[in-house]
């Protein structure tokens, strides 16, 4: 769907193959089309302008890397700014020095508020504290009932107190509750509101007022718009929020709103919500949004998934196949297995630079497939799976009847696994091309 | 409505005042429809298509460009089918609502699930969200405030089983219309768009043709994923319009522009408010003539 930056980026410089400086009509061809990806993600009208502003300051006059296309370079000028707006800022969590701390999430409907503060629940739980869950949302029908059923699940007490009392009253219940019963952290889970909406915002700031959380944590969706930095902005104002939290991160959204949050207020993102599952909640990495920003992928976050599945020797011994093209189909078969311990293998999918599982429509990624896929490479000799290219018409025949499949299925797979061979070549390249991590395991 | 309202707010506020028909004009009139979520593209051709006639007519009056971009806009989202809801020779009918998670399904089912009942008719709610923690009851405490019935099961069964059950009540209890929930998903989960599939051929097995309206809720703050949001939907099962939830905040939703123009999904109904009666048909063709007359 969308051309990838760098691949614009290039065909802006074609005509600019010598090295030197960049000069201000470079830089602002340039910056022509990086406006436009930020637009695409979501970034705001006017965090954009000055973004592009700075970015323009940095890059007018500056010596090409000697190693480096134009196109990189301005890539590599873009992407340290985006990181450096991104990042910075005291992301860390603070405990309270002396317990109970309390956290308290807040966000507009639907953010992902409730999932927020059963995941935090869970890693404090994980990290041997003894967390306690507050259920302030008295008005969503079931909302209580949500985070009940959600700490019973992770075996974390929750505070309620029905819906028929203030969620200040609550929070101040829940509060003194906490000490009592030996809890060292306090999440308050409030209800969904718009920062417009002058009662429910006062709510807040009395809430706020009587329990002084040590943590306010505004959640907002990776999917939102132009209209993230109204509510960050509203919101931070009236409560001075100490950071954010992103949710739907798995989404292919490519989450600009990050930046506009940011950039207006200051304040840092926190952790990045990944999933539905409960151990779905990570640490933020700047490096990694900015290039999900730009369009390049989730390469880091993809690596390091791989990396936590796979054994050290494993990866490296693979990317050096991959980039020598020496990748077989025994290698593939050990790869699926290897695969079934990362995770759901669209969400994978999605992290891959220029890809999503749209476009990858043709190759088959659901986890269904994977044993019929199985039962076929195991039907193949070992000739056969270090040597694609010799299984001919015959050799397809006797495979398919080998594995119960049909000769269809068996030419689809070696089709696809081609192009994913070329595909991770291409990965492979990019890698060595410059970025940071040489190491690129294969993504499954 | 709202949108629209504050969308043209900011235009009218920008070419007011007689001001020259200039570059800054345009590009401020760009940077509007940009900050209203209008897909950028659709966006930049909007306003490259007004300046061409600007120059080709000699316009001078920036009341006229005001006029011209209101009309190019309120023609994109009067393209295509009406925005009302499909209605069966045959009852029930059948309708699902889709959308990722926490766009507003639920409650929108409730709002909807209240006019339809209001207009006589007799209304059956499907809770097949059966994955979200309490989203049965969820949905159990609206049918019993708007006073509809609820076919459930357990948390964690079928979800095309409790259409099935539901489709096979409202047979024998008579019912109007069926009105199943689902559980949010994101549109990137191709197993869980599967399961959307399934529930889809559930609903043309029982009842004999595909259901009869496949609502997708969009959250009006959401950006320019909606795109692929209705694209991945529209790939699963047949979306057949588009409820604009939470219109109230300050966000535009400016999107749907695209939406309806490029990929044909009429918007049908827009949400603003947490309340049962916050929601109003949408209907863009009115709302063009509104704005024109
Ligand atoms: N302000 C406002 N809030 C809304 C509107 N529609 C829904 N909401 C709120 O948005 C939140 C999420 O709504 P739900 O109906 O539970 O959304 P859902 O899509 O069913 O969510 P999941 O089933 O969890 O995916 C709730 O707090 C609703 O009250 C609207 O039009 N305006
Ligand atoms: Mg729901």
């Amino acid at each position: 769907m969308f051309e990838s930056l760098s691949e614009k980026l290039q065909s802006v410089f074609k005509k600019l193959k010598g090295k030197g400086t960049l000069s201000e009509q470079d830089v602002n061809d340039a910056l022509r089309e990086v406006r436009l990806v930020l637009l695409e993600a979501d970034v705001n009208y006017k965090v954009v302008k000055d973004f592009i502003a700075r970015v323009k300051e940095r890059a007018v006059g500056q010596e090409i890397l000697e190693s480096l296309s134009p196109a990189q370079h301005v890539i590599k000028v873009v992407n340290e700014e985006l990181t450096a707006l991104l990042g910075g800022g005291d992301s860390e969590f603070k405990f309270s020095p002396r317990p109970p701390t309390i956290i308290m999430l807040a966000g507009l409907q639907g953010s992902g508020k409730t999932t927020t503060a059963a995941k935090l629940a869970n890693l404090m739980k994980k990290q041997g504290r003894r967390p306690l869950l507050v259920a302030a949302d008295v008005y969503r029908p079931a909302a209580i009932k949500q985070l009940q059923v959600l700490g019973g699940q992770l075996q974390v007490p929750v505070f309620s107190l029905g819906e028929r009392q203030d969620p200040v009253a609550i929070a101040k219940a829940a509060v003194s509750s906490a000490s009592s019963g030996g809890h060292d952290v306090v999440i308050l889970d409030t209800a969904g509101r718009l920062h417009i909406d002058e009662e429910l915002m006062g709510e807040l700031s009395r809430m706020k007022a009587e329990v002084s959380p040590h943590q306010i944590l505004l959640v907002i969706d990776a999917m939102t718009g132009q209209d993230a930095v109204n509510v960050a902005g509203q919101f931070n104002s009236l409560l001075e929020v100490d950071g954010f939290v992103v949710t739907k991160l798995d989404s292919d959204a490519r989450g600009g709103a990050a930046l506009s949050i940011k950039a207006v207020t200051g304040k840092p993102i926190k952790f990045a919500g990944v999933g539905e599952k409960m151990d779905a909640l990570e640490e933020f990495h700047p490096e990694r949004m900015a290039s999900r920003i730009l369009g390049m992928g989730d390469v880091l976050s993809l690596i390091e998934k791989a990396e936590a599945a796979m054994d050290q020797k494993t990866a490296e011994e693979l990317e050096r196949k991959l980039r020598e093209n020496k990748f077989d189909f025994n290698d593939y078969l050990e790869q699926l297995q290897q695969m079934r311990k990362m995770g759901p293998l669209d969400q994978l999918i999605n992290m891959i630079p220029g890809m999503n599982a749209k476009q990858l429509a043709g190759v088959e990624i659901d986890e269904s497939q994977l044993s019929r896929v199985e039962a076929i490479i195991r039907s193949m000799t070992n000739d056969e799976r270090r040597h694609p290219e010799i299984v001919n018409g015959s050799r397809r025949r006797r495979i398919a009847a080998g594995s119960g499949t049909s000769v269809q299925e068996v030419n689809r797979l070696i089709n696809q696994f081609e192009q994913m061979r070329k595909m991770m070549r291409g990965i492979a390249e990019m890698e060595a091309g410059g970025r940071r991590r040489p190491s690129i395991p294969f993504f499954g | 409505m709202r949108l629209f309202k504050g969308l043209f707010q900011k235009v009218d506020q920008l070419v007011t005042g007689r001001r020259p028909v200039d570059d800054e004009l345009f590009d401020e009139l760009e940077e509007a429809l940009i900050q209203a979520d209008l897909n950028i593209h659709t966006a930049i051709r909007i306003v490259d298509n007004l300046r061409d006639v600007a120059r080709s007519e000699r316009i001078s009056d920036s009341e006229d460009i005001k006029t011209r971009l209101k009309e190019e806009i309120s023609a994109l989202l009067s393209s295509g089918p009406e925005g009302g809801l499909a209605v069966s020779a045959e009852a029930p009918a059948v309708y699902l609502v889709v959308g990722v998670n926490g766009a507003g399904k639920t409650t929108s089912i409730a709002k909807l699930a209240n006019i339809l009942k209001s207009r006589g008719n007799r209304v059956l709610l499907a809770a097949a969200d059966t994955f979200r923690a309490a989203a049965i009851d969820q949905l159990e405490i609206w049918a019993n405030r708007i006073g509809v019935e609820l076919i459930k099961q357990r948390e964690g069964a079928d979800p095309a089983a409790v259409v099935y059950d539901a489709l096979q009540a409202a047979k024998s209890r008579r019912a109007d219309v069926v009105i199943a929930d689902t559980a949010g998903r994101l549109h990137t989960r191709s197993s869980l768009m599967e399961e959307l599939k399934k529930i889809g051929r559930v609903v043309e097995r029982e009842s004999g043709r595909p259901a009869d309206e496949v609502l997708l809720v969009l959250d009006a703050t959401c950006g320019q994923n909606a795109i692929s949001q209705a694209q991945e939907f529209k790939a699963a099962v047949p979306i057949s319009g588009i409820i604009l939830a939470k219109l109230d905040g300050t966000a535009k939703g400016g999107i749907v522009i695209t939406l309806r123009d490029e990929l044909g999904i009429p918007i049908k109904f827009a949400g603003t408010g947490e309340g049962i009666s916050d929601m109003q048909e949408f209907n863009s063709r009115e709302f063009a003539e509104a704005l024109l007359g």
